[in-house]
């Protein structure tokens, strides 16, 4: 019975675990509320730089459109992605299906700076002009295979006869879908829409090569401003996306637990 | 004695010509790709009758009951309920509900949701709805649980949850796929009884899938046993286990001793077997068998009585030596190997206590039987 005690070193591992991942975004929320403008000499506490990040127009324009792009793109991404898995879960053999699931999946694959690059391709030999548009269109492309992953692997262990027994009872197939199917597997799709909400906030090279003028996202703001030196400022805009999406992520795992505590195991 | 038990259930609906069939397959044949699930298959079911399908797994008796509830659809042949065609009309719009194997209760809605779903599907009003769920609560005794998950309840309490909402929509036909299965023994056996007692004071044709013998045999009016998507023999338990047609559902229902022989003399019902040890043995035959045919006489191990001593006026007496017997509490089956090496069974109540017992093993025994209590099967 000695594996479930906590020994000296399970403690030290996941210490050192522990320091790996999170001291680099420990000293940057430290330094987020540094008075100096060097941003490696510690100079006293100040919130200064949260106050003049919210006054620097370009930043929170940049904010902004990541903020709709991720809400947009994330959207469509798990309605399209959900739809994919129920496919390739219900739909059984039908010709093509191979294709069809490894040209679902193989955006996991593809690195990214050719899907960014083929995008681009695609949309100057459309004649689109970049801008908002184009970077939705973008991570919706990738995103969208990270929701079917998500959505699929519930499906697969999803009971078909509580579908067959709504049938049974009156339901369409829309009906049953929307009145037995969804609130069961709601957790997961709920993750999946935040998983592919992050992957669209996070995303810097896809979004670079698919966006135009004046619409510039938050990641690639902060990387063209990192380029001219470090700025307070950034540290300031990366703690409130730390906070941001750690809440976002405390959240929904709350959600999915309670969710799961009322239905119970089906 | 066939006839004496087909003549009791000759008032009953199927041996009447007037009563239409509330279901009937005509012709139907299933396939899933080049296996044939189900095989040019006719059959009528009748109104109020609790109709059983037995058989082995993969024997067609699942998928018979996926397309009367509409989730499969024949490749030929059509499926009639009420004279109407309703082979290519799906699940939702017809008066057929089913009982899961599963349950398949919906996790997220409480008992009382669960058992209004279907109504609520129709569209009827909120004090409707109540007033049937209430009842059908009221019907499998489960009031308090009204407001309960489905896993906060026990297995018996999920069975009753299930049966309650496959029976609010007042359907034709229900459905009933292994109902029981997953019930321990006792449990099943009382929830048997409720189950007959529902459908009786109800009124309501039920058709039950199961693997399990002694469950159709309890349950049913009739029993359809099937083998590899064809049915083999449709008729009451008590025929069914008296008279079999075949082999096949002899040894499928119940235990059975076979032994193969020629017919050599027939008077009336009486049959005079010579089996290829020039034995003599008498069974009963109702049809007329042809003189030289090989047929085997079938006979239960409870009607073959085995002694110590020599039987007295008896046609059908074989001797043997005991090699194993097996002691089940209430009966003992004793295996008897004849000189030619085959084994019959025999069965013997232990009325008297298992010390008391006088037969043992490598005994020298007769076994005997009466003239009826064997039957001829040429299939």
């Amino acid at each position: 019975m000695n594996s479930h005690r906590f020994s000296w070193f399970n403690a030290t591992s996941l210490t050192l675990g522990f320091v790996f991942l999170y001291l680099p975004i420990l000293l940057l929320i430290i330094f987020s509320f540094n008075s100096s403008k060097l941003v490696t000499v510690w100079g006293g506490f100040s919130t200064k730089w949260y106050v003049s990040l919210f006054q620097n127009e370009s930043f929170m324009n940049a904010a902004f459109v990541t903020l709709k792009v991720g809400l947009v793109s994330a959207t469509i991404a798990t309605v399209l992605g959900t739809l994919a898995a129920l496919v390739m879960t219900r739909a059984g053999k039908f010709r093509g299906r191979t294709l069809f699931s490894g040209m679902i999946y193989s955006p996991l694959v593809m690195p990214e700076v050719i899907t960014g690059l083929s995008l681009l391709l695609l949309f100057v030999a459309l004649g689109w002009d970049r801008g908002f548009w184009t970077i939705t269109l973008a991570h919706i492309t990738f995103s969208m295979c990270f929701v079917a992953v998500v959505v699929s692997s519930r499906l697969i262990t999803f009971d078909r006869s509580l579908e067959e027994a709504a049938k049974d009872l009156g339901c369409t197939p829309i009906n049953a879908f929307l009145q037995v199917t969804l609130p069961i597997i709601l957790p997961s799709v709920v993750a999946a829409w935040l998983l592919a909400f992050t992957l669209s906030i996070d995303d810097l090279v896809i979004a670079s090569f698919t966006s135009g003028p004046g619409a510039t996202t938050l990641p690639m703001k902060i990387y063209s401003q990192v380029r001219l030196g470090l700025n307070p400022e950034i540290n300031a805009l990366s703690t409130l996306m730390i906070i941001a999406v750690s809440v976002g992520v405390i959240v929904a795992s709350i959600l999915a637990k309670r969710a799961e505590a009322k239905q119970g195991l089906d | 004695m066939a006839t004496e038990v087909l003549d009791n259930i000759a008032h009953e609906s199927w041996n009447d010509q007037n009563v239409a069939p509330l279901i009937r397959f005509v012709n139907v044949t299933k396939k899933y790709g080049d296996f044939t699930a189900i095989d040019n298959l006719t059959l009528d079911i009748y109104e109020k009758e609790f109709y059983a399908l037995l058989g082995p797994s993969g024997c067609g008796k699942t998928t018979l009951l996926r397309l009367l509830a509409g989730f499969e659809e024949p490749t030929s042949g059509s499926i009639l309920i009420g004279g109407e065609d309703i082979s290519h009309i799906p699940p939702n719009k017809r008066s057929v509900n089913m009982m899961f194997q599963s349950y398949a209760l919906f996790p997220h809605m409480n008992v009382e949701k669960n058992i209004g779903f279907g109504l609520k599907q129709e569209g009827r009003s909120k004090e409707e709805i109540k007033q049937r769920v209430d009842e059908m609560l009221a019907l499998v005794q489960l009031e308090e649980f009204a407001t309960r998950k489905p896993h906060q309840l026990s297995g018996g309490q999920r069975q009753r949850v299930a049966l309650a909402r496959s029976l609010a929509k007042k359907p034709k036909l229900l459905l009933l796929d292994e109902p029981l299965g997953a019930l321990d023994k006792k449990l099943r056996e009382r929830t048997q009884f409720e189950l007959m007692n529902l459908q009786e004071s109800l009124g309501l044709t039920f058709m039950i899938v199961t693997h399990d013998q002694e469950e159709a045999m309890t349950v049913s009016s009739r029993i359809a046993i099937m083998d590899k998507g064809i049915v083999k023999q449709v008729d009451t338990p008590a025929v069914i286990y008296e008279a079999p047609n075949s082999r096949y559902v002899s040894d499928f229902i119940g235990d059975v001793n076979f032994i193969e022989g020629i017919v050599s003399s027939q008077d009336n019902k009486k049959v005079v077997l010579k089996t290829a040890d020039g034995e003599s043995l008498i069974l009963h035959s109702e049809t007329p068998l042809d003189i030289g045919a090989i047929i085997w006489l079938s006979i239960r191990p409870e009607k073959v009585k085995v002694s110590k001593t020599k039987p007295e006026n008896v046609n059908n007496v074989l001797q043997g030596k005991v090699d194993d017997i097996a002691y089940s509490g209430n009966v003992s089956t004793y295996y008897v190997r004849l000189a030619n090496g085959n084994t019959v069974k025999a069965q013997a109540t232990n009325s008297r206590r298992l010390s008391a017992r006088e037969i043992t093993w490598e005994d020298d025994v007769w076994l005997y039987w009466t003239d009826t209590a064997g039957i001829a099967l040429s299939e």
